[in-house]
C-alpha cells in the first residue's frame, strides 16, 4: 500500500515539475533578462514594458523587433536569419508599427474595434509630409504614445488619454527651439488652457470638450484651413455654424479671407462668450469691422439692445417675484413660467449668429411677453398680500368686536344671576 | 308663523326639552384652577375647523403622486380664498395639538383620571394617539419635497420595531418605499379612517364627560363655587372659540403655510429634514441615543422606550389610584409628569434650534 501511494506520490511530482518547466520556456524572455540589468537607454525598454498594453495582450519584444528571446546567448538572441530587426530608424517608425496596425485581420484578434488606416492618415498629416522629406524632427507613432511603456487611449495614464493630450502635443509645440525650424508659434498650449473648453476638461473633467486632436485630428494632425474651420466647431456647435452659414456674414468673411469661427471667437483661447461680444461696446468683436453708422453697426448695437432689454425684465420680474415669495406669496408657477424667456436668452444668444435683428426678435419677443406676464403676476402676488393684510385687519376688527359683546353680555347676565 | 306647535311636535319626537332641561342642570365646578376646564373644548373646537376646513379642501386636492402637488398649488393660488383655507388647515391642526397636549397634562397633573373616570382618560389618550397619526397622513398630502423625506425618515423609524416593524412599514407605505401608493394610502387615513375611529372616540370621551361631570381637584372639594355650563361656561367658551379664529386668521394671512417644491423620489434628501414640532422630540431623543447600547441596536431601544411611555399613558389610572390617600405614589406621579414635559420642552427646542 505504502509503496503504491508514494509512486503516485512521484509521478504527481513529475507531472507538475515538468509542466512548471514547460510553462517556464513559454514565458522566457531573454530580452527583458538582459536590458534589465543595463543602465540607462539600453535598460528602460525593459523596465518601462511591464506597463505597455502589447504585453499584456500576450506580445512580447520579438514580435515587433523580431530575434528569438528563447535563448540566452546574446548573438543567438539578435540572430538575423531569425528576423531580427533591432531598433527602427524614426523614418521607419510609422510602417514599424503599421505592420500590425494596418492589419486588419490581425488587429481584429484583440480590439475588432481598432482602427486600422493610422498610418495611411499619419501620411496624410503635416508631421507624415515633412518625415517624407526626410526631417526626423517631426512626431511619429512613439512620439506622443509613447515607446515600451505604451498604454491603452481610455487608459487615464497614457499620454494620448484627452485630459493628457494637450500636455504632450505642448512636448514639442511649446518647445520654441525645437519649433523654430517650423516657423510656427509656441504659445498655442498656454492659449489652450485659459480657454473655455480646457475649463470643461480640466475643471469639470467633462471628456467630451475639445483638445488638440479634437479641432486638428490625431494620426492626420494638420491645421485646419480657414474654409474648414466652421466644420470643425460644427462639429460640437452645430446649430451656430448653421445659422452661421445661412447668414450674411458668410459671403462676408469668405470674401474677405476671414476664418468663419475663430475671428470673433478666437481658435486656441476660446473664452466663454458673454453679451459683451456682441454690439457697439469696447469689448464688442463686431467693431472691429463695422464703423459708427455703418448698417452693421446699427444692427450690432440693436441686437445687443434686444438681450440687453430682456435680461432687464427678466431681472426685474425676479425681483418683484422673490420680493412677492419672501412675504409667503405662492408665486411658485409664475417663477416656473419665467424659466421660458431665461431659455429664451439662451435661444436668442445662439440666434445671434444669424446676425439678423427679425430672426433674434422671433425669440425675443416672445420672451419679453413671458417676463411680463410673470412681473403682473408678481404685481399681483403683492396687491393681493394688500387685500389679505386689510382683510385681516377688519376680520379681527369683527372678531374682537363680537368677542367683546359676548363678554360684556355675560357680565351683565352674571350680574343679575344670584350669587 | 306658529312656533310653539312645532317645537310640541319636535319635542314629541325628538325629547328636545329634556335636553334643554339637563343644560340648566349642568354645572361647571368654579375654582382657581378652572381655567383648565377649557382646553378640551378648546381641542374640540379646532378638531371642527379641521373638519370643516378639511371638507373644503377636498373639494380641489388629488390624492395622486402626479396631481398632489399641484392640486394644492392651485387651491393656494386660484381658488378664492383657498390660501386662507389651507393656512388655517395647517395652522389649525398644529394649535389643535398644543391644546390637546395642554388639556392631557392639565388631567395628568389634577389627577382628574381617578375614579370613575379612567375610561374618560383612556379614550382621550386614544384620541391624543389619533391626532398625531392625523398630523403625519397629513403632513404627507401636499407632496412636497419636506413632507416626502420628513414621512420617509418616519415610516424607517416605524420599520425599526421589532418583529412587526417590516410588516407596519410596508403596511404604511404600500410598499417598499414612499411612492404615490403612500399618498393614496396616507389620505385614505386622514380622510377616512382616522376621521371616524376620532367621531366615535370624541363621542363617547364627551359622553363621559357629560355623565361623570368636571372632575374638581381634593384641595377645592370643600371650597369650590358652581357656574351653570348653559350660558355661562359656554359663553366663555366662545370667547375663547372667537380669538381663536382671530388667532388662526392673523397666522395664516401674516405667515401663509408654505407649499414649498414638488417632490422628487430621485432626489438626496434636503439638508435638515425635521418631523413637525410634535414628533421633534422623539426624533431628537432618537439621535442622542448611541448606535448600540450593549449587544442592542440603539436606535430600537429609543422607539421600544416611546412606546412603553405611550402604553404607560393608558395605564395611569389604574397605577394611581385613591392617589389622595397615597400622598408619596402621588408625589412620584407629580415628579414624572413634571420631568416628562421638561423632557419634551428642552427635546423640542434643541431639536427645534439644530
Amino acid at each position: 500500500m505504502i509503496t503504491k501511494v508514494a509512486t503516485s506520490l512521484l509521478f504527481c511530482t513529475g507531472v507538475i515539475l515538468l509542466a512548471a518547466c514547460s510553462v517556464t520556456a513559454q514565458q522566457k524572455n531573454s530580452c527583458i533578462e538582459c536590458h534589465v540589468k543595463l543602465e540607462g537607454e539600453l535598460g528602460d525598454p525593459a523596465r518601462s514594458i511591464k506597463n505597455d498594453i502589447h504585453l499584456s495582450r500576450g506580445l512580447s519584444c520579438n514580435d515587433c523587433h523580431g530575434g528569438d528571446p528563447t535563448v540566452d546567448d546574446k548573438v543567438a538572441a539578435k540572430d538575423l536569419t531569425k528576423g531580427y530587426l533591432g531598433r527602427p530608424r524614426t523614418m521607419d517608425i510609422p510602417a514599424f508599427c503599421g505592420k500590425c496596425h494596418n492589419d486588419a485581420s490581425f488587429m481584429k484578434k484583440f480590439n475588432p474595434a481598432l482602427r486600422v488606416d493610422q498610418e495611411k492618415e499619419y501620411a496624410t498629416s503635416v508631421h507624415g509630409q515633412l518625415l517624407k522629406t526626410g526631417n526626423t524632427k517631426v512626431a511619429t507613432c512613439i512620439s506622443c504614445h509613447g515607446v515600451h511603456g505604451i498604454r491603452a487611449v481610455s487608459d487615464a495614464l497614457s499620454s494620448v488619454y484627452p485630459s493628457n493630450v494637450a500636455e504632450t502635443c505642448s512636448q514639442c509645440h511649446s518647445d520654441s527651439a525645437r519649433m523654430a525650424e517650423f516657423k510656427i508659434p509656441t504659445n498655442q498650449y498656454e492659449k489652450y488652457k485659459s480657454s473655455v473648453h480646457a475649463k470643461v476638461l480640466y475643471e469639470k473633467q467633462d471628456l467630451s470638450a475639445p483638445t488638440c486632436n479634437d479641432c486638428h485630428g490625431n494620426h492626420g494632425a494638420a491645421p485646419p484651413g480657414i474654409a474648414s474651420v466652421a466644420n470643425v466647431c460644427g462639429q460640437c456647435h452645430a446649430r451656430q455654424a448653421e445659422l452661421f452659414r445661412a447668414s450674411v456674414h458668410k459671403t462676408a468673411f469668405d470674401n474677405s479671407g476671414l476664418g468663419e469661427c475663430i475671428t470673433c471667437h478666437s481658435n486656441h483661447d476660446i473664452r466663454s462668450p458673454t453679451d459683451e461680444l456682441i454690439g457697439t461696446g469696447e469689448n464688442a468683436v463686431c467693431v472691429s469691422c463695422h464703423k459708427p453708422g455703418e448698417k452693421g453697426f446699427v444692427a450690432a448695437g440693436e441686437l445687443r439692445g434686444m438681450i440687453d432689454g430682456l435680461l432687464a425684465r427678466i431681472d426685474q420680474s425676479h425681483q418683484i417675484l422673490d420680493r412677492a415669495e419672501r412675504a409667503g406669496m405662492e408665486v411658485s408657477r409664475p417663477k416656473f413660467e419665467l424659466r421660458e424667456a431665461i431659455d429664451g436668452v439662451t435661444h436668442a444668444r445662439v440666434l445671434i449668429h444669424t446676425s439678423s435683428t427679425a430672426e433674434v426678435d422671433k425669440v425675443v419677443a416672445p420672451s419679453v411677453a413671458i417676463a411680463a406676464k410673470t412681473y403682473q403676476a408678481g404685481l399681483d402676488a403683492l396687491a393681493e398680500l394688500n387685500v389679505r393684510r386689510w382683510g385681516l385687519v377688519v376680520s379681527l376688527f369683527f372678531i374682537l368686536f363680537l368677542a367683546v359683546l359676548v363678554y360684556l353680555k355675560l357680565r351683565q347676565m352674571e350680574r343679575r344671576q344670584p350669587a | 308663523m306658529r312656533v310653539e306647535p312645532f317645537k310640541r311636535w319636535m319635542d314629541e319626537r325628538l325629547s328636545i326639552s329634556t335636553l334643554g332641561y339637563a343644560a340648566q342642570k349642568k354645572e361647571v365646578p368654579l375654582h382657581r384652577q378652572s381655567i383648565w376646564y377649557y382646553f378640551g373644548g378648546m381641542t374640540l373646537f379646532l378638531f371642527v375647523v379641521q373638519v370643516v376646513t378639511g371638507i373644503l379642501l377636498l373639494l380641489y386636492y388629488r390624492p395622486s403622486s402626479e396631481d398632489a402637488f399641484e392640486s394644492v398649488q392651485f387651491i393656494m393660488t386660484e381658488v378664492k380664498f383657498g390660501w386662507l383655507i389651507r393656512s388655517i388647515h395647517s395652522w389649525s391642526a398644529n394649535l389643535m395639538i398644543l391644546t390637546l397636549f395642554i388639556h392631557m397634562f392639565s388631567v395628568y397633573f389634577m389627577r382628574a383620571y381617578e375614579r370613575p373616570r379612567e375610561i374618560t382618560w383612556v379614550t382621550g389618550v386614544v384620541l391624543l394617539l389619533l391626532s398625531v397619526c392625523f398630523g403625519f397622513s397629513g403632513y404627507l398630502l401636499p407632496w412636497n419635497e419636506v413632507s416626502f423625506f420628513a414621512t420617509k425618515v418616519g415610516t424607517d423609524i416605524a420599520g425599526v420595531v421589532p418583529v412587526a416593524g417590516k410588516t407596519m412599514l410596508r403596511f404604511l407605505r404600500g410598499g417598499d418605499d414612499v411612492t404615490g401608493a403612500t399618498l393614496t394610502r396616507f389620505f385614505g387615513f386622514h380622510v377616512a379612517v382616522l376621521p371616524a375611529l376620532a367621531t366615535v372616540f370624541i363621542g363617547v370621551h364627551v359622553l363621559l364627560v357629560q355623565l361623570h361631570g368636571m372632575h374638581v381637584p381634593a384641595r377645592y372639594q370643600k371650597t369650590y363655587r358652581r357656574m351653570k355650563f348653559f350660558p355661562n361656561f359656554l359663553m366663555r367658551d366662545l370667547i375663547g372659540w372667537l380669538l381663536a379664529i382671530g388667532v388662526l386668521a392673523a397666522l395664516a394671512a401674516i405667515f401663509p403655510w408654505e407649499l414649498g417644491v414638488k417632490a422628487d423620489p430621485f432626489a438626496p434628501a434636503p439638508a435638515g429634514i425635521k418631523p413637525e414640532w410634535y414628533f421633534l422630540f422623539m426624533f431628537q431623543t432618537l439621535k442622542y441615543i448611541p448606535p448600540k447600547i450593549f449587544i442592542f441596536d440603539g436606535e430600537v431601544i429609543g422607539i421600544l422606550l416611546f412606546m412603553l411611555a405611550g402604553a404607560a399613558l393608558f395605564v395611569i389610572p389604574f397605577v394611581n389610584r385613591n392617589p389622595e390617600q397615597h400622598p408619596r405614589r402621588r408625589l412620584i406621579f407629580n415628579i414624572l409628569g413634571g420631568v416628562a414635559v421638561l423632557f419634551i420642552v428642552v427635546m423640542t427646542v434643541i431639536g427645534y434650534l439644530a
